[in-house]
């Protein structure tokens, strides 16, 4: 041993060897390769949050972050639920079927889910769970997804059925929108504030903006989910913060991992990072009514002026995909993959502004960092790799306080983000369709609105899949909204926490299952 | 003694006009930011139905006058009205757990920042302008210097990724107290590094100037020796404005340190006080800005007493 040190080898390039020998073993034919470790049981899962505040509540008609959504993962199941690869699954409701006009949905409910209290699930729970998110005085925020529906009935103890004003062959999917947990009823109506759910773990303490924590729930129908004993939720808002308790060993996984100090944590020794491109995107939209936006070519000229790789690289030091100006995520079911990729092109952007009849644009961009992180470091970019194509883009620094309601959807050209759905359909009816709430550059586009309804109804994949390539180029050439980035959902664990192999990509955190998909080593 | 019940008397019923003032105050400018809690709540995803629904449940349309009234009635019997955000929760439960920890890291931080400040300003005096007086000054004033967040960074990039305490200062329900002391090192050592500097060179500046005093000539002339002409004869005369800055620090350790809070995901009122004001959760706003108040009246008040206590003059006056 002496001797091969004295040649030079030392410990790290002892190490460095064991580890060449672990990866030879990676391309061991399959057959010889230890199978993938099976989950084991066991543990507190501490997971450290970057939301959280202290006006959070267990009423889900309110929850608007991913605090609350992991509370509501743990305490709550759903209809419905987005597997890890983007189909939908069964959850609460064993199976569904639809109308030939996709206009009434009915749900069969599986049989032995029980609420935390020891009650079985019924199908007038189910009804009264989502009329919580209807009617006149209704908070919910998910109201407008739901407002399509005309009646809920229910058929015995395990039938409900949905009857909408229109058909919509994705309304299956909309059951799995985390505002829309099933609920112990009484008398047709839900107590939103008991903090009882039939999901994989119960609640033990909850001090909104501090922590949450979570017991398994012995009766939990489901086989092989929820692998911990017990789970804890920390708010740690404090990006920098949140990394060092990672690092000292205080929690186990963190989220939005800060991209600026991203690389210093990719070295840090025990942590591992979790990055999954997923549906979540930052947008630029312009208002279409207000001038000079209402002319496409100069908000084309505009979609050219945006170096997307460059934002991708500094924003996002990396960890995200371009974006061709619609959307829709490469990991939707109907992406239109043979799209051609816009990419930054001062002089398209000059012929654009020509084409439009002026030589110099100028426009105001206004930015908070409340709309993502690095949204004013983005604009600034922009204005940059704008002025080479002849546009000078004044940026307009917003506070962050109050900018969802006086800047977004106010001023005519704006930042904004989207986490994200998950169908086209859904997208692109919050956000896109003509006189929707969220709709936020006023676009209005005919042929755009009538294929709308008409993929919505269409249970024909092949037919849809179509229907939906054209629309994405319909918004990417004539929408009005840039969309440059997506953001990959970027987490980071301790080594001894284990994930499958394919981890949701809908929202962050395994789609919030996390809590019930993931195990430690 | 009796001028001193007098005075707590009646700096008392002026404290309390003080509150009133403030509480019209904030709640006027909590009216003047943009939006109000529907907005905030719902954010991204407010449309004008949902936004309405809540204002009207809540009685968010009432106008200005009747929301005061309704909210200083209450106040003045006692009760300090439920958070918008959970109704559930009285204000009063909801600000009693954390009020606690900010003044269990104020007091913790003032224990190790008020005997190290006197401390320290009296051996300045005592060896003034030599390389000790010169070390401690520039040591103070550097600690001072840098924000807070960034002291507390290097704290945890010495004391914390080492092992040897915490970065999260969480405090579980019915911890002991030595771990408690343990777990929330790190922050009480920041805010003792970001409050020494001004106790002390208070401290040091009131003492020497003192020292030039004919009585004080008198005494050293007695053969008093340095250290007790200091402690004996000079320091009793300099309580009234070191008494008056510590008061201006304590109030400052339960008000100002909010960064920190964050920094080491401490619950406690700073980091409330801000939720609520961006949630414009106005009961909430409410009471922790009276009982910040309430900390610099208290305090200014307990500081005058102090120093008339230590001044005859004040205390037998003709």
């Amino acid at each position: 041993m002496s001797s091969l040190i004295g040649k030079g080898l030392s410990r790290r390039g002892l190490l460095q060897g064991a580890s060449a020998l672990g990866a030879s073993a990676l391309i061991l034919p399959a057959g010889l390769r230890p199978a993938r470790a099976t989950p084991q049981r066991g543990g507190t899962l501490r997971l450290g949050l970057g939301h959280g505040s202290t006006s959070d509540g267990l009423d889900p008609a309110l929850w608007d972050q991913v605090f609350v959504q992991m509370l509501g993962a743990c305490l709550h199941n759903y209809l419905t639920v987005v597997a890890a690869d983007g189909t939908l699954e069964a959850e609460v409701a064993e199976s569904w079927e639809a109308s030939a006009d996709a206009a009434t949905w009915t749900f069969k409910l599986r049989d032995g889910v029980r609420f935390h209290d020891g009650a079985r699930v019924t199908a007038a729970d189910v009804a009264a769970s989502i009329n919580h998110h209807r009617g006149e005085d209704s908070e919910s925020a998910a109201k407008p997804i739901i407002a399509p529906i005309v009646e809920i009935t229910t058929d015995g103890d395990d039938v409900v059925i949905f009857r909408l004003e229109a058909g919509n062959a994705d309304f299956p999917f909309i059951m799995s929108d985390y505002h829309l947990p099933i609920l112990p009823a009484a008398d047709g109506r839900v107590n939103p504030d008991a903090g009882i759910g039939c999901g994989p773990y119960t609640l033990q303490t909850f001090d909104p903006g501090v922590e949450a924590t979570f017991a398994r729930f012995d009766d939990y129908w489901k086989d092989g989910h929820a692998h911990f004993d017990a789970i804890a939720l920390y708010a740690i808002i404090d990006a920098a913060a949140r990394q060092n308790a990672l690092m000292s060993g205080e929690v186990d996984v963190i989220d939005r991992v800060s991209l600026n100090t991203v690389h210093l944590l990719e070295r840090a020794p025990g942590v591992k990072l979790i990055s999954v491109p997923g549906t979540q995107h930052y947008v630029f939209p312009m208002d279409s009514r207000a001038d000079p936006f209402t002319d496409n070519n100069i908000r084309l000229a505009m979609k050219y002026a945006f170096d997307r790789e460059e934002l991708v690289r500094t924003i996002l030091n990396g960890y995200g995909v371009v974006g061709n100006d619609h959307p829709i995520g490469r990991s939707n079911r109907f992406h239109a993959d043979d799209l051609e990729q816009r990419m930054y092109d001062p002089d398209r952007a000059r012929f654009h502004l020509r084409e439009a009849g002026v030589d110099t644009l100028r426009v105001q961009l206004s930015a908070a960092e409340a709309a993502f992180n690095g949204a004013v470091d983005a604009a600034v970019l922009v204005s940059e790799s704008a002025a080479r194509a002849g546009i000078t883009v004044d940026v307009v620094r917003e506070p962050n306080d109050g900018y969802w309601s006086n800047v977004w959807m106010q001023k005519p050209f704006v930042a904004s983000y989207w986490g994200g759905r998950p169908t086209e359909d859904w997208m692109f009816s919050t956000g896109y369709a003509s006189g929707a709430t969220w709709n936020e550059t006023f676009w209005e586009h005919e042929r755009f609105n009538e294929m709308l309804l008409q993929a919505r109804s269409e249970l024909d994949e092949a037919l849809r899949a179509e229907m939906y390539a054209e629309m994405q180029a319909i918004v990417r050439d004539e929408g009005a909204t840039v969309i440059p980035v997506f953001a990959n959902y970027v987490m980071a664990a301790s080594d001894r926490v284990m994930t499958p192999e394919v981890i949701g990509a809908n929202t962050t955190l395994d789609g919030f299952r996390a809590i019930e998909r993931w195990w430690f080593a | 003694m009796r001028q001193i019940a007098v005075m707590v008397g009646q700096r008392l019923a002026l404290g309390l006009l003080t509150l009133l003032a403030i509480s019209i105050l904030i709640f006027g400018a909590t009216e003047l930011l943009p939006g109000d809690f529907a907005e905030a709540v719902l954010g991204q995803s407010a449309t004008p139905e949902t936004v309405a629904a809540i204002r009207r449940q809540l009685g968010l349309d009432q106008p200005f006058w009747v929301r005061y009234w309704a909210w200083l009635s209450g106040a003045l019997q006692g009760d300090f009205g439920a958070s918008l955000a959970n109704p559930d929760r009285r204000v009063a439960d909801m600000i009693g757990v954390r009020f606690g920890n900010t003044l269990f890291l104020a007091g913790y931080a003032a224990a190790m920042a008020v005997p190290l400040a006197l401390g320290l300003g009296i051996l300045a005096a005592l060896w003034r302008n030599s390389v000790f007086d010169r070390g401690v000054n520039a040591g103070a004033l550097t600690a001072i210097s840098f924000p807070e967040f960034f002291v507390a960074y290097v704290l945890i990039l010495w004391l914390g990724q080492s092992g040897w305490f915490p970065t999260m200062a969480r405090v579980p329900a019915g911890v002991e107290m030595s771990e408690r002391l343990w777990r929330t090192f790190l922050p009480a050592l920041t805010l003792t590094l970001v409050v020494t500097a001004h106790m002390m060179r208070m401290t040091r500046a009131a003492i020497i100037n003192l020292l030039a005093s004919p009585y004080i000539e008198m005494a050293r002339l007695k053969g008093v020796s340095p250290l007790g002409v200091i402690t004996r004869h000079a320091l009793p005369n300099a309580i009234a404005p070191i008494a008056n800055v510590v008061a201006i620090n304590m109030a400052y350790l339960i008000t100002g340190v909010v960064v920190v809070e964050v920094v080491f995901v401490y619950p406690g009122l700073g980091q409330l006080i801000v939720d609520s004001v961006s949630r414009r959760d106005i009961a909430v706003v409410q009471a922790v800005a009276l009982i910040f108040a309430a900390a610099y009246v208290l305090l200014n008040l307990a500081a005058d007493v102090v120093s008339t206590l230590s001044n005859p003059r004040l205390l037998h006056p003709r």
